[in-house]
């Protein structure tokens, strides 16, 4: 029998396999993937965000504690457990040597990415890289592991872990158990019912596209919440991006994200526009536009810019729709040609040109209309235009099991000895809605390895408590 | 008339992408709009210096790849994937294309890529064999003296006038190659610094450490630095052994030193080290070849690839083993099988695996003078 069981095989999982390893126990890796699809959306990540007093290794000037704090405490707006958010916090200052020891790599951030060198440390090739070097780490360190291997039933009993049943009706005991395999949001089913029916009769959820990988299914979460674990997030909230409309339906990850929305207008299906497009920098409001165009009809919106933009953002995976004139652009997307010349002009005299720059918040802004664009407001009016069409592109969702600072699972408010969670499973705790570039990693990396140290610990008792008997 | 008509149609067919091309154009607007890989090497950096690829960014830049495979394993979009994102395999693909574009005469280059192994090992021994009937016909098979003189078989000045000539012809059609790969790929002005750091890319295989100089990826996601030592040793070997050749060149003609040269003479040191070089750096490549993941690289360019490995090693053996018995009657056979392997060597060096080297060092030198020049398009934000 393993001492731990390992639901997943995300940086999560993979870190918490690691630390149990390290604390002496024998672990049994369970990755519902295929090898060729393992580390679930670890893969498609890049970066971790770090606290730092003073420029360490990849990472310049500083981020304390409390500017992450704070970072966190806005685009949450108050919907996170301080308690938990400051371990994680502290956890990133010092976490990088370990990740190192493992096969991690770091890099300077290059191109396109400076304005994140102060707060986010990038991983050499990315969060494939980084999950093919834990995975070769714990090979090597005798961790044993299963690909094509699907927990369908976690049995508890009285709060404590005894095994779990596999979707062939295998059952695997172990003395202790992390679960870190993910939210459910590339289960469709679930996500139609969590977002519902719209006030025009649409389901929302229908038209989503997942960013991450396809074995996200949930259904870790939903065994564990039919069993009575405490809940904690809400079940619609998550990391949702607007991208590329024409994106794979899984897996699509960074390239399709479209980051020239601050440049130009949105406009949604009636040609109008429905919120401020220059609120913030891209990488601060990025994560909200999913949200916003998911709640627009038929779940599908604009991005419509002109030359000026042209080489002012990241190149985008799919070529632009491309028009020499507004009208041009209005019959390729199939927008009433009229209402997008009016939308455009009205924009355009709106305009209160200052100076133009895309690196500060600037003083292009519009006057008398509603939305605003309160930055980089300038008039669409050089050809050839370009479009891109948006929709909401689902991350990972934030509904979770309830946690405290041992990673223990709750059931009823007590905790469970030997039932952990790490990564996306609890990421709710900490991050009741919103985002910030890089956190994701950082709550996987931290909680991954307390829940590893955790299940280790729990092991160790139970050895000592029968040497005791 | 024909020849300006010839220009023409070459240059349009240079301006319509092949399907290679055209792979590689749709990876990098996927890699430019991902670039989680941009640390790795410097093909990903000239990447970044770019928002859209005409074929010759797309000829430069495949050759400025050295096909390491580590952006293929750290690749979330590689198969199966949707987008079959798989840069190693396109870029090998082009490389191939640039090599057959630039070839003179274009159609060997062909046949050598598909039968590499074949056409070296035929070429050299058809040389071996009428080197041997030569030598038969003045000294019978096995020959008689045993004190090591080669020039007792061949004279000296038909040898060196034979092997020059071949040489500098092989140099010359190299040359107009890469004369041409870089009018379609550089309008930039050269640049001594630029040299200097493509020079140093080129001598330390910089870009096959891995961008943290772990090394490449083989048969898996494990980095290693086999294949950049193996490959240090095959050309550093290769080196030494060129040196040799011209050292005892300039011993004969300027000093009057004739060979045989003592197992401790200049020569024969340089030219030994050098083949023990050329033997253990070829196997170990071979080795990583065979055994590399199946998804690295072209397929197709296997023979391509193993007969050049194979005709390094047939040159450093033959040579190791004439050194060891010149003092026997087989001298006169081994030195018909060495000289055969080295002259097919050179008759298949600018249409085949030989031509990297000279691509790669213009791609490098590209890139050294793009960077110093502090070329680069600003994109906002990530």
């Amino acid at each position: 029998m393993f001492d731990v069981i390992v639901v997943g095989g995300g940086n999560a999982a993979l870190c918490a396999a690691l630390t149990a390893r390290e604390g002496g126990a024998s672990v049994l890796i369970l990755e519902s993937a295929p090898i060729e699809w393992r580390g679930g959306n670890s893969v498609h990540t890049r970066n971790l965000r770090c606290m730092h007093d003073a420029p360490q290794d990849v990472l310049v000037e500083a981020y304390p504690e409390e500017e992450f704090w704070q970072d966190l405490l806005k685009v949450t707006g108050g919907l996170t457990n301080e308690k938990l958010a400051r371990i994680i916090i502290r956890g990133t200052s010092t976490v990088r040597d370990w990740m190192r020891k493992h096969g991690v790599h770091f890099q300077p951030s290059l191109s396109g990415t400076l304005h994140v060198a102060r707060t986010n440390a990038f991983f050499m090739g990315g969060g494939k890289a980084l999950v093919n070097a834990f995975f070769r780490s714990a090979e090597q360190l005798g961790i044993k592991i299963r690909y094509e291997t699907t927990v369908k039933h976690v049995n508890v009993k009285d709060g404590i872990f005894e095994s779990v049943v596999l979707d062939n009706g295998e059952v695997i005991s172990g003395k202790s158990c992390v679960l870190a395999c993910g939210g459910f949001e590339s289960n469709r089913e679930w996500l139609k019912e969590a977002w519902g029916q719209n006030e025009n009769g649409e389901w929302p959820a229908d038209n989503f596209l997942i960013r991450g990988t396809k074995f996200n299914r949930g259904d870790v979460l939903k065994n564990l919440l039919d069993q009575g674990a405490d809940q904690i997030g809400d079940v619609t909230q998550g990391h949702c991006v607007a991208i590329d409309a024409r994106s794979p339906l899984y897996d699509g990850g960074i390239c399709t994200r479209l980051d020239c929305v601050s440049l130009g207008i949105v406009v949604n299906q009636f040609a109008k526009r429905f919120y401020d497009e220059g609120e913030d920098f891209w990488p601060k409001r990025y994560a909200i536009w999913g949200r916003l165009v998911a709640l627009q009809q038929g779940q599908i919106a604009y991005s419509i810019i002109d030359s000026k933009a042209i080489g002012r953002f990241m190149p985008p995976v799919f070529s632009a729709i491309k028009g020499n004139t507004i009208s041009e652009i209005a019959q390729q997307l199939n927008l009433d040609v009229d209402q997008l010349n009016q939308t455009v002009n009205e924009f355009n005299q709106s305009c209160h040109v200052g100076t133009f720059n895309h690196n500060i918040l600037d003083d292009c802004h519009t006057e008398n209309i509603a939305p605003e664009k309160t930055h980089w407001a300038l008039p669409i009016d050089q050809g050839p235009f370009y479009a891109y069409p948006l929709r909401p592109g689902i991350t990972f969702t934030y509904l979770s099991l309830k946690t405290d600072e041992t990673a223990a699972v709750f059931f009823n408010e007590q905790a469970s000895p030997n039932l952990f969670v790490a990564g996306e499973l609890m990421a709710g705790n900490v991050l009741g809605k919103g985002y910030t570039a890089g956190i994701g990693m950082s709550i996987g990396t931290i909680f991954g390895r307390i829940a590893g140290q955790s299940a280790a610990d729990a092991v160790k008792k139970m050895k000592e408590s029968h040497a005791h008997a | 008339m024909l020849t300006l008509n010839t220009l023409i149609a070459d240059a349009k067919n240079f301006n319509q992408p092949s399907e290679s091309v055209m792979e590689v154009q749709r990876v990098l607007q996927i890699c430019n709009a991902c670039r989680y890989c941009e640390g790795f090497c410097a093909t990903f950096q000239s990447m970044t210096r770019r928002l859209d690829f005409n074929v010759a960014d797309v000829h430069f830049m495949a050759n400025l790849c050295h096909n390491c495979g580590a952006c293929l394993h750290a690749c979330q979009y590689a198969p199966p994937n949707e987008f079959g994102v798989n840069i190693p395999q396109a870029m090998a693909k082009v490389r191939l294309e640039t090599y057959q574009t630039y070839a003179w005469p274009k159609q060997l280059g062909s046949i050598y890529q598909k039968n590499g192994l074949a056409l070296t090992m035929l070429t050299s021994i058809a040389i071996i064999l009428f080197l041997l009937s030569l030598q038969t016909s003045s000294t019978g098979l096995f020959n008689t003296n045993t004190d090591a003189n080669f020039y007792a078989i061949f004279p000296h000045n038909s040898l060196a006038m034979i092997f020059g000539s071949v040489f500098l012809v092989m140099v010359l059609a190299l040359t107009l190659g890469v004369r041409g790969f870089w009018r379609q790929v550089s309008t930039d002005p050269m640049m001594l610094g630029a040299a200097k750091d493509a020079t140093l890319d080129m001598l330390t295989l910089k870009n096959l450490g891995g961008g943290h100089q772990q090394g490449c990826n083989e048969a898996d996601d494990a980095f290693s630095l086999w294949r950049r030592r193996f490959h240090h040793m095959t050309f550093y070997g290769f080196l030494l052994c060129f040196a040799a050749t011209s050292v005892a060149t300039l011993f004969h003609y300027f000093l009057g030193w004739e060979a045989p040269y003592s197992y401790t003479s200049l020569p024969v040191i340089l030219g030994t080290v050098g083949g023990l070089g050329l033997i253990v750096g070829p196997i170990g490549l071979l080795c990583l070849n065979l055994n590399r993941h199946p998804l690295h690289g072209d397929a197709a360019q296997k023979p391509m690839d193993i007969g050049f490995i194979a005709s390094l090693l047939a040159i450093s053996v033959s040579g190791i083993a004439l050194l060891a018995l010149r003092h026997t009657p087989l001298m006169g056979i081994l030195l018909c099988v060495h000289l055969g392997f080295v002259m097919g060597f050179f008759l298949m060096m600018p249409y085949g695996k030989f031509a990297h080297g000279i691509f790669r060092s213009a791609a490098l030198l590209k890139n050294a003078i793009e960077v110093k020049m502090g070329k680069s398009v600003s994109v906002g934000s990530d």
